[in-house]
């Protein structure tokens, strides 16, 4: 992963460097990047730069992206697990055209994974790269609205106040209600924010094979955990940490132990779930598994749910 | 300075004199630039001991209070105080984590503003639990019990421990910021006009609550107050402030029945009659 300035791709953007970030600007995140895998989950400040995309549609995944990508990297970007959503498809095209770098929809064949707050189904390995967009990387932000008092207590390990927010949740709703951004301490040191992945992702993110990489663009904080890192997620002794169960399987493909998206389908309750990384959704089809309902010739309910015959 | 005066009101009780003070103030002094914050403030605070620091507006009485309880670094002075482990620690020796530490388990700071010293936005029950999760309780059972308790204790009812602070009377959240300071069972407890801005009968009605409390958990506490009365019923001992310089300290009864200084002649003869 090493990106030569020299190395352009396309002569119609030669007035772009490799991957849009001059030399200078990639070596800065670079650093910022090695130090926050030296301290696994310390938030790293970096001078970010302007992107040519609004905050909040990832401009610091993109950086982060950018400062890592080399020409024979094979990039893939989800959004919410989706490849086919607007920001996936124009962060790829983007990489594409400012890198010339493949890109893949296939978990198994990226090298770099950006996502939106999605970690894919499938086990990461070793040597891949996941970059997560983060909007917000202060865990305690809202708890303590002071910048200078929260990184004083990140640097004491004054933490209790993250478990008030896990108290309050308890006494108001009889349980943590907590789904997303769900609190995690990494390494036995710093409680980090996971970004606003769903909590069911955040045991994925314990003892990952793959190195995983944040960046918030706005807030210009660069984070990340190193493979092998234990990922600890926040609880009480009487009332653990749990991920969400679904009643049903995907209604495409019929994966159970998966995060799935609620889609209505009409104005009278109608709705269905679906698998949100589409990637895992697919290659299950292709595999021949079909969910409830799956239908891509008429089907008149007559294929019970669970079904496992091949498609087609 | 006042050590005799103290070990006497001790050996009057009939309770043995302890050995070594829980706090020694030396020479401590704040400056604001040319203006002088407090100078020169020496006293021992004992195990167990009430101490009332009085005096009118702007005489230095907070700045005091700041100084020792480690929230203003003082310009010059000392302030020892005797760890559960017996140990003699320079305050501002210590590093900031310790002292920090210290704060939130051995001391406790009632500010005279409820609001400064409350999670206005989480529960009650948080807000007295927020100490015990702090130094590592990690059972919300538990958590929840030892809030209820001290709800009982500070006089809130039960049904009360799932409210925010915000709905509560300006007694009430008196009264559940003391339960949050006091549920670690702290040795020395730091308060700033505890009463001001409560009428009378409230007032009335929490400093029986602190005497009670003070004496059945054997708290020291330093007590800033301009209330001469709310000095003579929760301290032993007193020290009167004019302008940042201490001028006259002894037991309260004394101090109030037969004032020495003219200035607290002054004071004194200033309480409304009613």
């Amino acid at each position: 992963m090493t990106a030569q300035a020299t190395d352009a791709p396309q002569q119609a953007l030669a007035s772009y460097n490799f991957a849009y970030l001059d030399e200078q600007t990639k070596r800065m995140i670079r650093r910022a990047i090695l130090k926050g895998i030296a301290i696994p989950g310390y938030q790293v400040p970096f001078a970010s730069r302007e992107m040519p995309m609004p905050y909040g549609w990832g401009t610091g995944g993109v950086q982060v992206t950018a400062a890592i990508i080399g020409p024979d990297d094979v990039l893939k970007v989800i959004d919410q697990g989706a490849d086919d959503t607007t920001n996936a498809v124009s962060i790829r095209a983007f990489f594409a055209k400012t890198a010339g770098v493949a890109t893949t929809t296939a978990t198994p064949d990226a090298t770099i994974i950006q996502t939106r707050h999605r970690i894919p189904e499938t086990p990461l390995k070793a040597g891949q790269v996941l970059v997560y967009q983060v909007p917000i990387p202060e865990p305690l932000r809202f708890l303590e609205p002071r910048e200078t008092e929260t990184r004083k207590m990140h640097a004491l390990e004054e933490y209790g106040l993250m478990h008030v927010k896990l108290y309050e949740d308890i006494a108001r709703n009889g349980r943590i209600a907590t789904t997303y951004a769900y609190p995690v301490k990494v390494e036995g040191r710093y409680v980090m924010d996971p970004s606003p992945t769903p909590k069911f992702d955040n045991p994925k993110m314990h003892q990952s094979e793959a190195l995983q990489l944040f960046g918030a663009g706005r807030e210009k904080r660069i984070y990340a955990i190193p493979p092998h890192t234990d990922v600890v997620s926040l609880d009480f002794e009487d009332h653990p940490f749990e991920i969400q169960h679904f009643e049903e399987p995907c209604a495409l493909c019929g994966a159970e132990q998966v995060y799935l998206d609620e889609v209505v389908l009409d104005d009278k309750g109608g709705r269905m779930f679906v698998c949100s990384d589409t990637h895992h959704c697919e290659s299950r089809r292709a595999e021949g598994h079909r969910g409830a309902l799956l239908g891509d010739e008429p089907v008149f309910g007559t294929t019970p749910v669970g079904d496992k015959e091949p498609a087609i | 300075m006042t050590t005799s005066d103290t070990l006497e009101a001790l050996a009057k009780a009939g309770i043995p004199a302890p050995e070594k003070p829980l706090l020694t103030v030396e020479k401590l002094t704040r400056v604001y630039g040319k203006r002088i914050g407090c100078a020169d403030v020496s006293f021992d605070l004992w195990p167990g001991e009430v101490l009332a620091i009085v005096g009118e507006s702007g005489s230095g009485k907070t700045t005091l209070l700041n100084c020792i309880s480690s929230r203003l670094t003082p310009t010059c002075g000392t302030v020892h105080y005797r760890m559960r482990d017996g140990a003699s620690a320079d305050i501002y020796k210590m590093s900031e984590a310790e002292r920090r530490y210290l704060m939130r388990t051995d001391w406790g700071f009632v500010h005279q503003n409820p609001i400064d010293g409350l999670r206005m936005t989480v529960s009650a029950g948080a807000n007295v639990g927020e100490r015990l999760m702090a130094v590592g309780n990690r059972h919300y059972g538990n958590i929840r019990g030892a809030a209820i308790e001290w709800l009982a204790r500070v006089e809130i009812e039960e049904d009360r421990v799932d409210d925010q602070p915000r709905t509560f009377s300006g007694g009430m959240r008196q009264r559940l910021q003391i339960a949050r300071n006091l549920v670690t069972e702290p040795r020395l407890v730091f308060m700033d006009e505890p009463t001001g801005g409560l009428d009378v009968s409230v007032q009335a009605r929490l400093l029986d609550l602190l005497r009670g409390l003070v004496s059945d958990l054997g708290l020291a506490v330093i007590v800033v107050t301009h209330d001469l009365a709310v000095a003579r019923l929760l301290s032993d001992r007193m020290i009167v402030m004019k302008e940042g310089r201490v001028i006259e300290a002894g037991l309260t009864d004394r101090v109030l029945d037969d004032p020495r200084a003219p200035y607290t002649q002054l004071l004194v003869s200033s309480i409304l009659q009613v």
